[in-house]
């Protein structure tokens, strides 16, 4: 590393940390972010590196000190296959570009050739830690241009599903950060705990992850009977846990130190770089589609939108475990307000006889296999649905045509467009914070590839 | 649904009415439907853009609809007024090959960087494994 860039070191003699700055061998610390020279701040401009995927090996370092090395997609802290390139000087990072597209399979393309049924099989599993919000989009926006209407109680379970998912997929992220963090213990809890919810949703739909239960017309199955025993079980625990959690992770020094002031992202640049969900809102933007834009029945149950301040990883932390205790009274709030009646549409261009049906009569079994082959027919339009999933806006733009399957599928994965966010955060931060905040975004790269 | 031309004009226009936030941005490739219906005084093309603008007040959701000709597939960027639209028009241009103008960096996003084609566009075929069947012996 040439000096040069590094000549102006806090003339104050600021000796904060009572370390020795300078020694036989020159300077030892490294320097402020303003101590760079011209030289070195002309060669960027913004914070987000775009030089293609291939150059960064050729690259190499540069006179000035600069240096382009990549993180992942084999790196553990970057959640599956998220690979960062990241232009550094010393230990701080400058520009920085996340390259993602290791996980892309082509759903959108083969939602094409799908029909609506097994539709929800695809996107269910593009977020695997929120399986139940996906279907719930695909499903409203095949809804929205079918036009039926579903009964009462298929949208209170639906409602119910969404949010203990969003509790799962909230504590699942409480224990990877905490991974991430050096906690295992924060890692070893938040497994368990989460398993709670897992095993509900495997008593309910038969399976503990891509449940595919939410299904256009309602929902695949009524609850299991004593369901408000179990569900009341699960919050209250996970309720007594995230007091665990406070004083495991919130008041801890260690912690505090990792997170607090880090990856700043302000306001403005949030809503800008179109951030969403818990990243939005850790920024200090009250933005909710439960609460402004309500769908389901949120407009029947009260809970707070929770904001942050200052913007950090630590804001992002804090918000996402207050979800988790606003989710946990809005459990409550649909245990009490839990109608009778049927769990989807008795409309028999959508849902199938009951399996008894099928047993004594030719018709209804000619019925049931018609559905199942030739699929549910939906009127030509398109329709673009957002819900508000744990990550942020989740968006589906069906266009039909008319037939059994969708004309075009899109997902608007709220991962994929936070992503875009991580340059701002990570700008002149220090290399081993970067750690703390790919994670404080969250990003599940099954969404993010498609 | 408006035409390509007055695209930027109208996103600006919305823009400054308080539409500050980019939801989501796609395409559509209506390659051989013959039966879609189009607003009076706009000529349909292939390629549909999908753009969708959020204001936070009041809450809305607004949709705009641009037709893109197959022969010059290339719109404005919106990267000036929304930088938030830098990567969902690296994904348009990946999965349909629509050029956007003064993008700032125009590559491929979620395929390798030498893919040939634009997969999501309808005359491009749904890729199959070749299976090979062992011969079986018939008896008859």
């Amino acid at each position: 590393m040439s000096s040069s860039i590094y000549t102006v070191i806090r003339p104050d003699g600021d000796s904060r940390f009572g370390l020795v700055q300078e020694t036989s061998e020159g300077l030892q610390e490294l320097g402020e972010r303003s101590a760079t020279t011209a030289a070195a701040l002309a060669k960027e401009t913004g914070s987000t590196l775009r030089i293609p995927e291939g150059e960064a090996e050729l690259e190499g370092e540069s006179d000035d000190g600069r240096m382009i090395i990549n993180m992942g997609p084999q790196h553990p802290s970057t959640h599956g296959v998220l690979r960062i390139m990241l232009e550094i000087e010393g230990e701080t990072v400058l520009r920085s570009k996340p390259v993602v597209g290791y996980l892309h399979t082509g759903m959108e393309k083969t939602a094409e050739n799908l029909t609506y049924l097994q539709g929800t099989t695809n996107v269910t599993r593009m977020d695997y830690l929120s399986p139940l919000n996906n279907e719930l989009v695909f499903c409203l926006a095949a809804e929205s241009l079918l036009g039926i209407e579903l009964p009462e109680r298929a949208t209170w379970i639906r409602m119910l599903m969404s949010e203990l998912n969003r509790i799962a997929s909230h504590v699942m992220w409480l224990a990877t950060n905490g991974m991430d963090l050096g906690s295992t213990s924060m890692m070893i809890f938040g497994f368990r705990d989460r398993e709670m919810v897992l095993s509900f949703f495997e008593k309910t739909s038969g399976l503990r992850m891509n449940n595919n239960y939410i299904r256009v017309g309602g929902v695949a199955a009524d609850l299991p009977d004593g369901w408000e025993d179990d569900v009341t079980a699960i919050v209250d625990t996970i309720e007594a846990r995230t007091k665990d959690y406070d004083e495991l992770i919130t008041g801890q020094p260690i912690f505090r130190e990792r997170v607090v002031g880090v990856g700043l992202l302000s306001p403005q640049d949030a809503v800008a770089l179109s951030a969403s969900g818990p990243i939005l809102r850790a920024s200090g933007v009250p933005w909710d589609l439960r609460k402004e834009m309500p769908y389901l029945y949120y407009d029947q149950v009260n809970f707070d939108v929770i904001v942050g301040s200052v913007g950090d990883t630590y804001d992002r932390y804090a918000v996402r475990l207050f979800e988790i205790r606003e989710s946990i009274s809005i459990v409550r709030q649909i245990i009490d307000k839990m109608p009778k009646g049927p769990y989807r549409a008795l409309d028999p261009k959508v849902t199938p006889p009951p399996r008894a049906r099928i047993d004594e009569s030719m018709e209804a079994l000619i019925h049931h296999f018609k559905l199942f082959t030739e699929g549910i027919r939906i009127p030509p339009g398109e329709s673009y649905v957002a819900i508000e999933s744990p990550r942020g806006e989740l968006g589906c733009y069906m266009v039909s045509d008319g037939s059994a399957k969708p004309f075009r599928m899109h997902i608007r994965g709220p991962s994929f467009v936070n992503l875009q966010s991580l340059p701002v955060m990570l700008h002149g931060g220090m290399l081993a914070d970067a750690v703390a905040v790919i994670s404080s975004v969250d990003p599940v790269m099954g969404e993010v590839d498609r | 649904m408006i035409e390509r031309s007055e695209y930027l004009s109208t996103v600006q226009a919305r823009h400054n009415d308080g539409f500050i936030y980019l939801a989501d941005l796609t395409c559509v490739d209506y390659l051989n439907d013959q039966t879609r219906v189009v607003d009076e005084g706009v000529q349909a093309q292939r390629f549909e853009l999908v753009v969708n603008l959020r204001s936070f007040a009041p809450p809305s959701i607004l949709r705009i609809r641009v037709q893109v000709p197959e022969d010059d597939p290339a719109v404005p960027s919106l990267f000036s007024l929304y930088p938030g639209a830098e990567a969902m028009e690296r994904e348009v241009f990946d999965l349909f090959g629509l050029r956007f103008e003064d993008h700032p960096d125009l590559t491929r996003i979620l395929l390798p960087e030498d893919w040939e084609g634009h997969p999501l566009r309808k005359d491009y075929g749904v890729g199959r494994v070749p299976v090979q069947f062992k011969e079986v012996k018939r008896n008859r």
